[in-house]
Parts: structure tokens; C-alpha cells; sequence
């Protein structure tokens, strides 16, 4: 009884202690924001109109691929990525999965005034311009039937890779998808991205562990929630695409979390049965001693 | 020269080269414990096994770890965590038991501060286990270097500038520290030594001194009775185990540790798994950048406390500078628990629940140490600095009051 007694004394002050520096100090150490809001309701979007694909596409051809290529429906890149970086200073999209990747809300804002639809319009100022320029100068409904072309070329589905590759490599390397050949490097040479973003965009390789998971999705559904003033622009992600490019930073950042759930139980099972042993044969010995 | 006949058995073979069964007698089955005690008595095998985790872990760790500034980050989370097999199991059995074997050490240490285990013959054993606890220290502080993230580079320019001492801008010290003017790749490697080898070496050698310190005075029991060994041996060597007042450390002390290590195994394993965030801070998966402050810095819970009280002292007092008041603060903060038997002036060896006013100490000092810790993790702003700074005065206070309060407590029983 007496042991029961102390060991309830320590389990408080040890949970007292754990309480205070891990959930509460965490809950003082981070900033709080909205949950991710990801049907865009806040751009300047397609205002209820339906597109039609076949008109977007003479749109798309006339106004698009003299800088982005559609590399599997047979518009290939005009330059390498070096020299597009030099060009743009940063490397721009290939528009294939575009229309699978982002809200379609948000692409027909993006269209629009890049700048504004992605948040970093402080970055522009003082004759700075984004390197997209802005297409509010169409008519809504053509913008509306680029978006349509957009999604109509765009694939089913995409691998977690492909989604990372798409929405993020353009500035953001992860080195550890790819040790050995260097292949997740960022498309951007790094002197360019540096010089188009201000600083060097991270290597995403541990950020599923260095940021939680919650906070990732906040940050990619809206950067300037969490970093006022970030040069990280919004990019528009549905919440699909946006899971997959974080299962991608679990895949390569935190490859070994299967493992852990699955050998973790096996462990505990076993452990319990060393402890009810154990228990029992030092029942058996103290069992002469009073 | 010793007499040697033909063996008939390997165990007499090895008796008579090594003296193994008179060996077995003093270290195992005569070494004598008392039998009045719970399961915080364990704490010493748990610690043990605790540290020959952290051995073995570490030596897979090594295997792939490189003391390097450009390669340290990489080789522990890609190569140790991504593609070695059961790399990621090792290093978060490294990571975790060095957190938790800080528990086990408080544990321990506020055991023997509840039950006076620490006077009347027992100095050199508190002494020697306070000797391991700053031996710890180092080996936490400099292990957590080894991963090189931010967190790493951050917390070891923050230290090391402590040895600058304030004002006295002792900046020599600090770069003969690091081996150059900031943390370096020079700082890492000769961490890397000090954990690796240095450390590990001074810790086994005094865990072995701590050890023989309890073979005089022997280990105290519950109620702080003063056994007479000798005498109780022989009562349970004739068979009277029921009344003797010992159990010999092999089999029945040993069984009963085994059985508490069994729970100990099911908490940490659960913590290696599934909940070991509390002991690789998500903030170290950054890479050092020795150009970008993280927001926060705060080191691992187990320095908490004392890393409080040398930022409790947030303004100017007395003519010196806060920074000042603080670092001495610190620096008793870490060397007042070695002298503790010498400022309980109580002679009686007795656990707190006998000593009234001592009980009321005891407690206090326990929660003044988590809310030290607990606003040692958070922001010093606002609130939090006086709250800070006002459990480092108590925390100054109890250790002013424990020679008086030891003192009326033996007055009123009569002992003085």
C-alpha cells in the first residue's frame, strides 16, 4: 500500500513537470492560427463562371508557353532550367498537373495578379514585379476557360512525389529523397533562388520533424499566418494535393515511422510479459522473508 | 603461490585461479541490504541498466556518426535514421534513455534527500553520486552537440559563453573552450571526444567508487533504523529470514529490482516508440546555422531549473548587473547539492516525515524546482520573469534556511 502511495507521489510530480515544459510550455512557445481555409473564399476566383476547355486551350497556347512548358501533351521547355532561372529568376512551372494540384478558385486568381493571389505583394514594390504577369487584363470568362483547359489536361492522379516535385521543387530542395544522384535538388540554381527569394529557401529533407505536421499544412495553406512578411508564397494547393506533398516529407523525412508503429506494439507485449515474470519471481523469493 | 589441483569442474577451475566463490559471497550473496525497503531502492540498478542502454546504443551510433560540421547532421538523420537497419531504433533508444535516466537520477537523489541517506557515514556516497550527476551533465550537454542541428550549435554558444563569467569578460577561457572564436567545427570534435571517451571512462570509474562507498555505511532502509549488520547476517544465514533485518543483494535484492526494472522497460520502450519528442527537440532537425537565432532557446528539461536561475535575475540589483547576479546564483545552483550533508545540521539520520520542519523543506524545494523548470522552457516576458524570479529567491531562501531549519528540528526532539 505504502508503495502504491509513493509511486502515486511520483507519477503527479513527474506528470507535473512533464505537463509544464512539453504540451503547456509549447502552447506559449508558438503562435496560434485559423485552421487551413481551403476552398480560397477570401481571391478574386472565377465568380461562379464555367469554363470551357476547348476555348482555354487557344488561350493557354497564345498567352502561356512562350515561358511554361506542358511537357506531356507535347509542349516541351524552350530552355533549361539554368537558363529559364537566368531568364525569370526563378524556373517557371510545367502546367500539366496544374489543374489537379491547385484550387481551381485559386488558379483563376493567380491568373489574374500572381502577386496577390500568392500574398507576397510586399515583395513587389518600388518597380519590382512578379515574374508572372498579371492577366486581369482578359476577360473573366477566358479566364475561367483557361482554368478549365487547365484541369482538362491535367492527369487523374499523381504520386506523392510528383505533387512535391510540382508545388515545390522549383525553390525548395529535399536532398534526402535523393542521396546518392542529387536528383531533389531545386529546379532554381541556388545563386538565382537566393537572389529571387532573399534568402535560401530551406531543404525540406527533416522538416516533418524540425515543424509537426499541423503546423506544415497552416504554413503551406497560408505562410503569412504563421511568418509575417515570408517571401513563401501561397500556392493554392487543394487539401488533396497538399496531404500528398506531406506524405512525400514523411516518406523521405520519417521513413522509418511503419516500423515504429508496427515493431512498437511486438516490443511492449514482450516487455509485459518479461515484467509478469519478473513480478512473479520475486513474489516467490520475498515470499519467506515475511 | 596458490595450491592448484586437477579441477573437476570449470567453475572450480576458474575458484581456484580467481577466487570466485569467495568473489560471489562479498559482492552478491553476503553483500547485505536491508529488507525494510520500497521500490525506490531500485533506482541504483535502474540508473545501471539505464547507462549500459546508453552504452550500447551509442557504440551502433558510432559506427556511423561523423564528427564533422559539413557530414555530423547528415550522418545521424539520413544515414543513421534512414538507411541504416534499426538506426532510427538505436538512436532514439540513445535519445530517450538520456532523457530519462535524468529522471531516474532525480528520482534517486530526492530518495536520499527524503530519507537522510546522505550523513552519519554516508558523505562520500552522496558526494560520488553528485560527482556522477555533473559527469552526466557533460555527457548530456555534449552529446547534444553531436547531431549538429540548431538547437545543438545554439545551446553550446550559450554555454560556453558562460565561462566568460559576466563582467569579468574572461574571453580567453571561452575561446580556449571552444577552440576558436565562436562554436566551431573544432568546438564538435573535442565534444565528440569528451562524450565518447572522456565522459563514458570518468563515469565508470566513479560509478564504481559509488558503489564501494555504500559497502562501510551500508545502504539505508525506510525507516532510518540502525541496523547491526553483522549481527542480522548471521540471524538470516541460520535460517531465520523472516526476523532478520537483511536480504542478501543476490538473489531476493536483485529480484525485486528486476521486477521494478520490467515496469521501468514498459515506460521507456512506450516513450522510444511512440512519445520521443520530449527528447529530440523538433527544433534540432534544423541544421546549425550560425546565422539564424531560433526563436527560443532553452535547453534540454533536465537543465531547466538551474538555466533559470540564471536568467531569474532580470533586473540590476545592488549595484551589479543582472547577468551577473544570475550567473553566481547558477554557479551555486550547481555545486550547493554536493555540500548538502554538510548543511543539514541534524545529526539523526531520519526520513523527512520524522523531521517536521526538514518535511516542509523538502517539498518546497521539489515544486520551487518545477516551476524553475517549467519557466525555464518559457518565454522570460511579462509574467514569467517575476514568477522566474521569484522562484530562484526561494530557491536562494531554502538553501539559507536549511542549517537553521535542520537545526530547530534536532533542538526539538532533543538531539541537540
Amino acid at each position: 500500500m505504502r508503495e502504491l502511495k509513493i509511486l502515486a507521489v511520483l507519477v503527479v510530480f513527474t506528470g507535473l513537470l512533464y505537463f509544464g515544459v512539453e504540451p503547456y510550455a509549447h502552447t506559449q512557445l508558438h503562435k496560434h492560427v485559423d485552421a487551413p481555409e481551403y476552398s480560397f473564399k477570401d481571391v478574386d476566383g472565377l465568380k461562379g463562371l464555367k469554363g470551357d476547355a476547348i476555348a482555354g486551350a487557344a488561350h493557354v497556347q497564345a498567352n502561356c508557353i512562350a515561358c511554361h512548358s506542358m511537357e506531356k501533351i507535347g509542349f516541351p521547355k524552350l530552355m533549361d532550367d539554368a537558363t529559364s532561372a537566368a531568364s525569370y529568376g526563378v524556373v517557371p512551372p510545367d502546367l500539366v498537373t496544374s489543374g489537379l494540384l491547385y484550387n481551381a478558385e485559386y488558379l483563376a486568381a493567380f491568373i489574374k495578379n500572381p502577386a496577390k493571389a500568392t500574398q507576397t505583394e510586399h515583395k513587389f514594390k518600388d518597380g519590382a514585379v512578379h515574374p508572372m504577369p498579371s492577366y486581369d487584363w482578359m476577360q473573366p470568362q477566358e479566364i475561367a476557360d483557361m482554368v478549365a483547359y487547365l484541369q482538362s489536361i491535367a492527369p487523374k492522379s499523381v504520386t506523392n512525389k510528383e505533387a512535391f516535385a510540382d508545388a515545390c521543387q522549383r525553390c525548395h530542395a529535399i536532398k534526402y529523397g535523393d542521396m546518392l544522384n542529387g536528383t531533389m535538388a531545386s529546379f532554381t540554381p541556388d545563386a538565382n533562388i537566393m537572389a529571387y527569394m532573399g534568402a535560401m529557401p530551406p531543404d525540406l529533407s527533416q522538416y516533418i520533424k524540425s515543424r509537426s505536421e499541423q503546423y506544415l499544412h497552416e504554413f503551406i495553406n497560408a505562410p503569412q499566418k504563421h511568418l509575417d512578411g515570408t517571401a513563401m508564397p501561397r500556392v493554392g494547393l487543394t487539401e488533396a494535393a497538399e496531404a500528398q506533398v506531406i506524405n512525400y516529407m514523411i516518406e523521405v523525412g520519417d521513413s522509418s515511422r511503419d516500423d515504429r508503429n508496427s515493431i512498437g506494439p511486438k516490443f511492449l507485449i514482450y516487455l509485459l510479459i518479461f515484467a509478469v515474470f519478473a513480478w512473479l519471481w520475486k513474489a516467490k523469493i520475498w515470499r519467506d522473508l515475511h | 603461490m596458490a595450491k592448484i589441483t586437477k579441477a573437476n569442474s570449470l567453475g572450480e577451475w576458474f575458484d581456484q585461479r580467481l577466487n570466485t566463490t569467495a568473489f560471489t559471497k562479498v559482492m552478491m550473496t553476503e553483500y547485505w541490504i536491508p529488507k525494510d525497503i520500497n521500490f525506490l531502492w531500485a533506482m541504483g540498478v535502474v540508473l545501471a541498466v539505464t547507462f549500459k542502454i546508453l552504452i550500447i546504443s551509442g557504440i551502433f551510433l558510432l559506427m556511423y556518426y561523423k564528427p564533422d560540421v559539413n557530414l555530423a547532421f547528415d550522418s545521424v538523420n539520413y544515414t543513421i535514421m534512414q538507411e541504416v537497419a534499426y538506426g532510427w531504433l538505436f538512436r532514439h533508444m540513445h535519445g530517450v534513455a538520456a532523457s530519462v535516466i535524468f529522471l531516474v537520477i532525480y528520482i534517486h537523489m530526492f530518495t536520499g534527500i527524503y530519507y537522510g541517506s546522505y550523513k552519519k557515514g554516508r558523505e562520500m556516497i552522496w558526494i560520488t553520486g553528485m560527482l556522477l550527476f555533473v559527469t552526466f551533465s557533460a555527457a548530456g550537454f555534449s552529446g547534444y552537440m553531436l547531431p549538429w542541428g540548431q538547437m545543438s550549435y545554439w545551446a553550446a554558444s550559450v554555454i560556453t559563453n558562460l565561462f566568460a563569467g559576466g563582467s569579468l569578460e574572461a574571453w580567453g577561457l571561452v575561446e580556449w573552450i571552444r577552440g576558436g572564436f565562436t562554436v566551431n567545427d573544432a568546438t564538435l570534435t573535442r565534444f565528440f571526444m569528451l562524450h565518447v571517451f572522456l565522459l563514458p571512462l570518468a563515469i565508470i570509474v566513479i560509478i564504481a567508487v559509488h558503489f564501494y562507498t555504500l559497502r562501510i555505511p551500508h545502504v539505508n532502509n525506510q525507516e532510518s533504523d540502525d541496523i547491526d549488520f553483522d549481527a542480522e547476517a548471521e540471524k538470516y544465514l541460520s535460517g531465520d529470514k523472516k526476523n532478520a533485518k537483511v536480504i542478501p543483494f543476490w538473489p531476493v535484492f536483485l529480484s525485486k529490482d528486476f521486477a521494478v526494472l520490467g515496469v521501468f522497460f514498459i515506460f521507456y520502450f512506450y516513450l522510444v516508440f511512440f512519445h520521443f519528442n520530449f527528447a529530440m527537440d523538433p527544433v534540432n532537425f534544423d541544421p546549425a546555422d550560425a546565422m539564424k537565432t531560433p526563436a527560443h532557446i532553452y535547453p534540454e528539461w533536465y537543465f531547466l531549473w538551474s538555466y533559470e536561475t540564471l536568467r531569474g535575475p532580470f533586473f540590476d540589483m545592488m549595484g551589479m548587473k543582472a547577468a551577473d547576479i544570475g550567473l553566481i546564483i547558477f554557479g551555486m545552483a550547481q555545486g550547493i547539492f554536493v555540500v548538502f550533508p554538510f548543511l543539514d545540521r541534524d545529526p539523526d539520520v531520519l526520513p523527512a516525515h520524522k523531521r517536521p520542519l526538514f518535511n516542509i523543506w523538502f517539498w518546497l524545494l521539489l515544486v520551487d524546482l518545477i516551476v524553475l523548470s517549467v519557466y525555464g522552457k518559457l518565454p522570460p516576458s511579462g509574467a514569467n520573469a517575476y514568477v522566474g524570479f521569484a522562484a530562484t529567491a526561494v530557491f536562494l531562501v531554502l538553501w539559507f534556511a536549511l542549517p537553521i531549519i535542520t537545526k530547530i528540528d534536532a533542538k526539538r526532539r532533543g538531539a541537540l
